[in-house]
């Protein structure tokens, strides 16, 4: 997939990811209360919705400039790779020349004078012939050497850009964004890039130059045969204008059936246990099948059409190398030309139809690189984040938040948070409950600067947090939620991962307050236990515990826990709460929870529905109002409590 | 790779055969020109006969139409062939994904499968498209470019093998280098890949910990060593072409000046020394061509191994041979003794589980994470086998049920809730393609997901993305265990599935659920006492083993681990008050 240079000049169909799926950008979040935290697993867009538009370069030309662009940083080493295949290519259409003198002095000994051949002289014209080539070898050597570096460095910087631009998008982008979609923008998409250009670059520029000497030199030996082969240029052109169009088409169509067919495999995969017990094999079987004979037809198409570009080239040449040697063998007897300029002409016109070819398959190659380039720019023209502001929080924090008849919504056209104000006293801590959908996890989102609200204020202690950078106010929040994230390395290195540069002691106490300690000990590596991939050496449960350590460790001013404990069982949770109850004690916290136990403790319960808070107090006050929470509580609690009391 | 290659391409011999008759075709007429042209040379220009110059232009047309003929047919069938030949290893990868259990999938991983299944498919068809149409003619034009090089001169043939010698260490030196490289390489994009992938998913857990530093320094490293490996690999790769048109150059001179004494001495003419170099050329392009192949055949025995893994690989969840399928199922679900381990696993998952589960009943599994609770209801729809004992329905081994018959009594509601993208409606009806509206309608309400479908735009038409992802997870939920309802299965299996319920549509729901499953057998797996306290038999799950059976007020007094659950709960509530 990201071989280098590949001398074979079929056009490189699209390469099929795992996560490649060719889905319109950005589609529009149309959840009711989506986005919620996490990774929102890998989604290849509604398919069979016409997803997918295929790769089409829409405006080559600046899309082109811009990709050049990006080797701007290299321009000394393009200027100097230039120069060498300037002097290289010259050299090498001199080296023909040279060689016809040689098989002159040849024919003239032998056939026209029959003398003996002056194998001195000859010795001298082959040395010379020698000298051009070790140098065009070295020179093209070096030049080759350097547009690789020049293009392996450019990528690394795109790749480098892609992956900073994504530090500075908000999580909106992400949102509306499939995962496997923008990974393979910048592995793929970049990787095809790299190999179009560094096969396109350096091959362009000999083409090119060669070209030219060739073109030169053929008109030095003689200018009507020159001409003759002039009308190849225009005849290739237009061929390869007719056949690109076509492909171009049947390119884009196989790119599109490609990103369908991957979405198919990868819903298939990712929700196999159900198409297995649903007994739905042999429909998503026969689906499969349908999609497959679609992406044949394109793909068959693409690299027919594609294909012939070479031979139809060939042909042309082939025609030209004809004429040229009818119209040269009869300038020969006609007495006008020599036979080794002849000779020297024939194997330049090869020279001459060879880049032509070669030019015309770059073009094709180029289309699709291009085609990515422009799917790698839309990242990185994406909306970034406001910029932060430079004010700055009291030190130490206390922890006191504040919104301020803030609204807020994902979709302009549906209003998730409207007016909604709230104190949390620094050190209280503030459950939110209420049904699913009525933004509480927003709200927190909304604390942490995930989104921008659209109206009101959101303040810690005093300080509005749209004034003070990101980065200094998310250094006060420590988070767990729901969704466990850990990264693939040790134990211990995703504890740590809450606070930089802690010691072996600081994770130590952090793993034993949250009861991690307890079931490392039991794994066979302890905190060296790699944590692969999926995570599928470790329980949901565990999972969660070492997220909770890595809060702990961060040991912030404000905590955040959205539905941490729902994958513990009870009795871990228990140990878990106690924690908690020690974690939150100088802490504000923001605890989002189903459970009881976790909710009625709080200083205050806020209950939530359609976006606003429709009450607020503690446990006791609500239960006496006989509102919302009166009847949540008996919808679900009573349940529970009865059986308490049995037991 | 041979073998897959073989198994694959079978299907497609006369295109092969087409091909390469009309590679063969296209490279003798390629092979003529250069001798025509020397005749032409030797015959018309020295004799001055115009007119043979004309004749012989015509038959080297003649004789290009004819290899270009040659060449497009070439491209057509090759490309008919590899793109087949792709397709058919898609859909037989597929095809056999698609009967593995849960184990084999998981021991791959869905990723891992999907990359096989398209990005490896594509390493062999791109091989499979080279060849066809560059490759399988270098060795007809080597072969071809020798025999009539020699025809013109064989005191020059010396010449060829040296050259075809040189080039040819040059360019094994070269990939004997690269091949390791590109191996690596490969392992670094996969590194990549998987760095953006944990950053993409742990954003928003990096944005609040403020780790952008950190996971920056993470991405460079990888980014950085991938460019390093691809640059050493890109100067190997960047040696090829002008080592081969050095070899092809110095061999041309060499052929001159050992040419001129041939020719001095009367054994060689002229124009046969033209052919010669334009033969030794195409000789030489040939060499560089085949080594092309060995470019490509590393990286695609690669990916044949990876495929290869996946076909070789025969699911073990085995069809039984005789399935019983007459039998009326009533739902009586039985465990009789039964063990599980996953292969090569010290600690078997489940040991020695035996319980029943009738229909009208419900059975509730409670235990700690870790107890086994998932494996023991995977157990039920075969994703995975018992390594020992036995899973019964209505006293059949599920073994040797009908595959289909056991899966229409099941009813499914996994941990993660997992929607195909469609529509709410073709969702449903994965359950029951019979099912009408108002079927659907009844499913929802008892799922307590009527309210939100509603007001969805499109009512049951309204669509759902791929995972479900553009509905929240406790509609995700809802939706799932509708799925379920509408099969109307006899055996209902519910996997800690209101997990992401809010409490009241939770207790709403059970509510609801009761009156609808009440002829079917229930498994329910949980972690509230209050979800199950009402199930008429509790089985407690500890290290994948039982540690107790009855109802709620039975294991209070007989199962500590039990009670020790219960008290957790109530302790937990306890100190909140």
């Amino acid at each position: 997939m990201s071989n280098t240079t590949e001398p074979g000049r079929v056009a490189s169909e699209p390469t099929v990811d795992a996560a490649a799926p060719a889905t319109s950008p950005a589609a529009p979040v149309k959840a009711n209360e989506r986005p919620k935290y996490g990774p929102q697993h890998r989604g290849g867009g509604p398919m069979g919705h016409g997803a997918g538009t295929g790769e089409k370069a829409v405006s080559f030309g600046p899309s082109m400039r811009r990709l050049l662009g990006h080797l701007r940083p290299e321009l000394p080493q393009i200027i100097a790779v230039i120069v060498m295949t300037v002097i290289g290519t010259a050299l090498n259409s001199v080296g023909p020349v040279i060689l016809g003198q040689a098989t002159n002095l040849i024919f003239d000994a032998s056939v026209v004078n029959r003398t003996a051949i002056p194998f001195d002289e000859l010795g001298r014209v082959l040395m010379l012939a020698l000298a051009a080539y070790v140098t065009f070898f070295l020179l093209s050597w070096l030049a080759g050497f350097m547009i690789n570096a020049i293009v392996q460095r450019s990528v690394y910087r795109m790749r480098k850009q892609v992956s900073e631009k994504l530090t500075r998008l908000p999580l909106k982008y992400f949102d509306g964004q499939p995962r496997g979609e923008l990974l393979s923008r910048v592995t793929n998409d970049v990787d095809n890039i790299s190999q179009s250009l560094q096969q396109t670059l350096s091959q362009i520029l000999t083409n090119l130059f060669t070209l030219l000497g060739v073109l030169v030199m053929m008109f030095y030996v003689s200018w009507v045969l020159a001409l003759v082969a002039l009308v190849t240029i225009p005849v290739a052109m237009g061929v390869t204008m007719m056949i690109g169009k076509r492909s171009q088409k049947l390119f884009a169509k196989t790119w599109k059936s490609t990103g369908e067919l991957n979405s198919q495999i990868e819903e298939a995969y990712s929700g196999h246990e159900l198409v297995t017990v649903f007994g739905r094999r042999r429909e998503v079987a026969d689906q499969f099948r349908a999609k497959n004979a679609e992406l044949f037809d394109a793909s068959f198409g693409a690299q027919f059409i594609s294909g012939i570009i070479m031979p139809v080239m060939f042909f042309v040449g082939n025609l030209n190398y004809v004429v040229i040697a009818v119209v040269g063998g009869l300038m020969v007897a006609g007495g006008t030309l020599s036979l080794g300029a002849v000779q020297a002409f024939i194997q330049y016109s090869r020279m001459f139809t060879q880049p032509i070819t070669s030019l015309a398959s770059m073009a094709n190659l180029l289309q699709s690189g291009v085609a990515s380039a422009e799917r790698v720019f839309e990242v990185l023209d994406a909306e970034e984040e406001s910029p932060d502001q430079a004010g700055s929080l009291p030190q130490p924090a206390r922890g006191r938040v504040e919104f301020e008849h803030v609204s807020f919504s994902y979709n302009p056209d549906k209003p998730l948070i409207t007016d909604l104000s709230l104190v949390a006293e620094p050190g209280a801590t503030i459950a939110i409950v209420g049904p699913t959908g009525a933004g509480k996890t927003t709200l927190v989102n909304l604390v942490l600067r995930f989104y921008d609200i659209q109206s009101g204020r959101i303040s810690i202690d005093g300080v509005d947090v749209a004034s003070i950078p990101r980065r200094e106010l998310r250094e006060e929040i420590g988070m767990v939620l729901q969704d466990t994230w850990l990264f693939g390395g040790t134990i211990r290195d995703n504890i740590a991962y809450g606070k930089d540069g802690a010691s072996e002691e600081e994770i130590l106490a952090a793993a034993k307050a949250t009861y991690v300690d307890r079931f490392v000990h039991s794994l066979p590596d302890g905190y060296d236990t790699v944590i692969n991939e999926e995570a599928s050496n470790l329980s949901a449960g565990e999972k969660q515990l070492i997220t909770i350590a890595r809060a702990f460790l961060s040991n912030p001013t404000i905590l955040i826990l959205d539905e941490a404990t729902s994958s513990v069982d009870t009795r871990t949770e228990l140990l878990v709460q106690r924690a908690m109850g020690k974690l939150r004690a100088a802490r504000t916290s923001f605890v989002i929870a189903h459970r009881l136990s976790t909710i009625r403790d709080a200083d205050t319960i806020l209950v939530m529905e359609d976006g606003a808070i429709v009450e607020q107090g503690n446990h006791e006050t609500l239960l006496a109002a006989h509102g919302a929470y009166y009847r949540l509580y008996q919808a679900q609690f009573a349940a529970a409590i009865t059986e308490e009391d049995a037991a | 790779m041979i073998r897959l290659l073989g198994r694959f391409l079978r299907p497609y011999w006369p295109q092969i055969v087409a091909i390469i008759l009309l590679q063969f075709a296209q490279a003798t007429a390629a092979l003529f020109l250069p001798s025509l042209n020397a005749s032409i040379i030797d015959n018309g220009v020295a004799t001055g006969d115009t007119g043979y110059i004309w004749r012989m232009g015509a038959v080297m047309l003649g004789v290009s139409l004819l290899q270009i003929g040659g060449q497009v047919g070439a491209t057509w069938f090759g490309a008919r062939t590899a793109m087949s030949f792709g397709r058919d290893l898609r859909q037989a990868i597929f095809d056999r994904a698609l009967s593995f259990s849960a184990k084999e999938v998981n021991s791959f991983g869905a990723p891992s499968l999907i990359t096989r299944n398209t990005n490896d498919v594509q390493q062999l068809q791109m091989m499979v498209l080279m060849t066809a149409i560059m490759i399988v003619a270098a060795p007809l034009m080597m072969i071809g470019g020798v025999f009539m090089a020699l025809r013109e001169d064989v005191g020059l043939s010396w010449l060829i093998l040296v050259a075809v010698i040189v080039l040819g260490t040059i360019i094994g030196i070269l990939i004997v280098q690269m091949t390791p490289l590109f191996k690596s390489m490969q392992g670094k994009i996969d590194t990549l890949n998987r760095v953006l992938r944990e950053q993409i998913a742990g954003l928003r857990v990096i944005r609040a910990f403020i780790r952008e530093p950190t996971e920056a320094v993470r991405f460079d490293a990888a980014n950085h060593d991938l460019a390093d490996t691809a640059i050493r690999a890109g100067r190997r790769m960047m040696t090829m072409f002008p080592s081969v048109f050095f070899v092809m150059n110095l061999s041309s001179i060499a052929i001159i000046w050992f040419g001129s004494f041939r020719i001095a001495d009367g054994h060689l003419q002229v124009g046969q020394l033209t052919a010669y170099l334009a033969y030794i050329a195409q000789i030489l392009m040939s060499v560089m061509m085949a080594t092309m192949m060995v470019m490509i055949a590393p990286r695609a025995a690669v990916a044949a191994d990876r495929i290869n893994a996946v076909l070789d690989t025969s699911s073990s969840v085995v069809p039984p041979a005789e399935p019983v399928t007459a039998v009326t199922l009533h739902g009586e679900l039985a465990f009789d003794n039964v063990s599980f381990a996953y292969p090569g696993a010290d600690e078997p998952v489940l040991s020695g589980v035996s319980f029943t589960a009738r229909p009208g009943e419900i059975t509730a599994i409670i235990g700690s994470t870790g107890a086994g609770k998932t494996t023991l209801v995977n157990l039920i729809p075969r994703l995975f086998d018992a390594t020992e004992g036995a899973v019964r329905v209505d006293g059949v081994d599920v073994r040797d049920l009908d595959p289909d018959l056991l899966w229409g009594q099941i009813g499914l509601v996994p941990q993660r809730a997992y929607l195909f993208s469609g529509t709410v409606a073709s969702n449903l009806r994965m359950g029951n393609p019979d099912a009408s509206d108002a079927e659907l309608w009844q499913a929802l309400e008892v799922a307590q997901a009527r309210d939100f479908v509603e007001r969805m735009p499109d009512g049951l038409d309204s669509a759902i993305s791929q995972g479900g992802t553009n509905v929240s997870g406790g509609q995700r939920q809802r939706l799932a265990i509708a799925r379920a309802l509408v099969r109307r299965p006899e055996i209902y299996v519910f996997d800690d599935s209101f997990s992401a319920l809010d409490v009241s549509t939770d207790a709403a729901l059970r509510a609801a659920l009761a009156t609808e499953t009440a002829d079917a057998a229930v498994i329910v797996v949980a972690q509230r006492v209050s979800t199950i306290r009402n199930a008429e038999q509790i089985i407690v799950l500890e290290d994948g083993r039982i540690v107790g059976l009855g109802t709620h007020d039975e294991l209070l007094s007989s199962c500590p681990t039990y009670a020790e659950i219960v008290e957790s709960q109530f302790r937990a509530s306890e100190v909140a008050a």
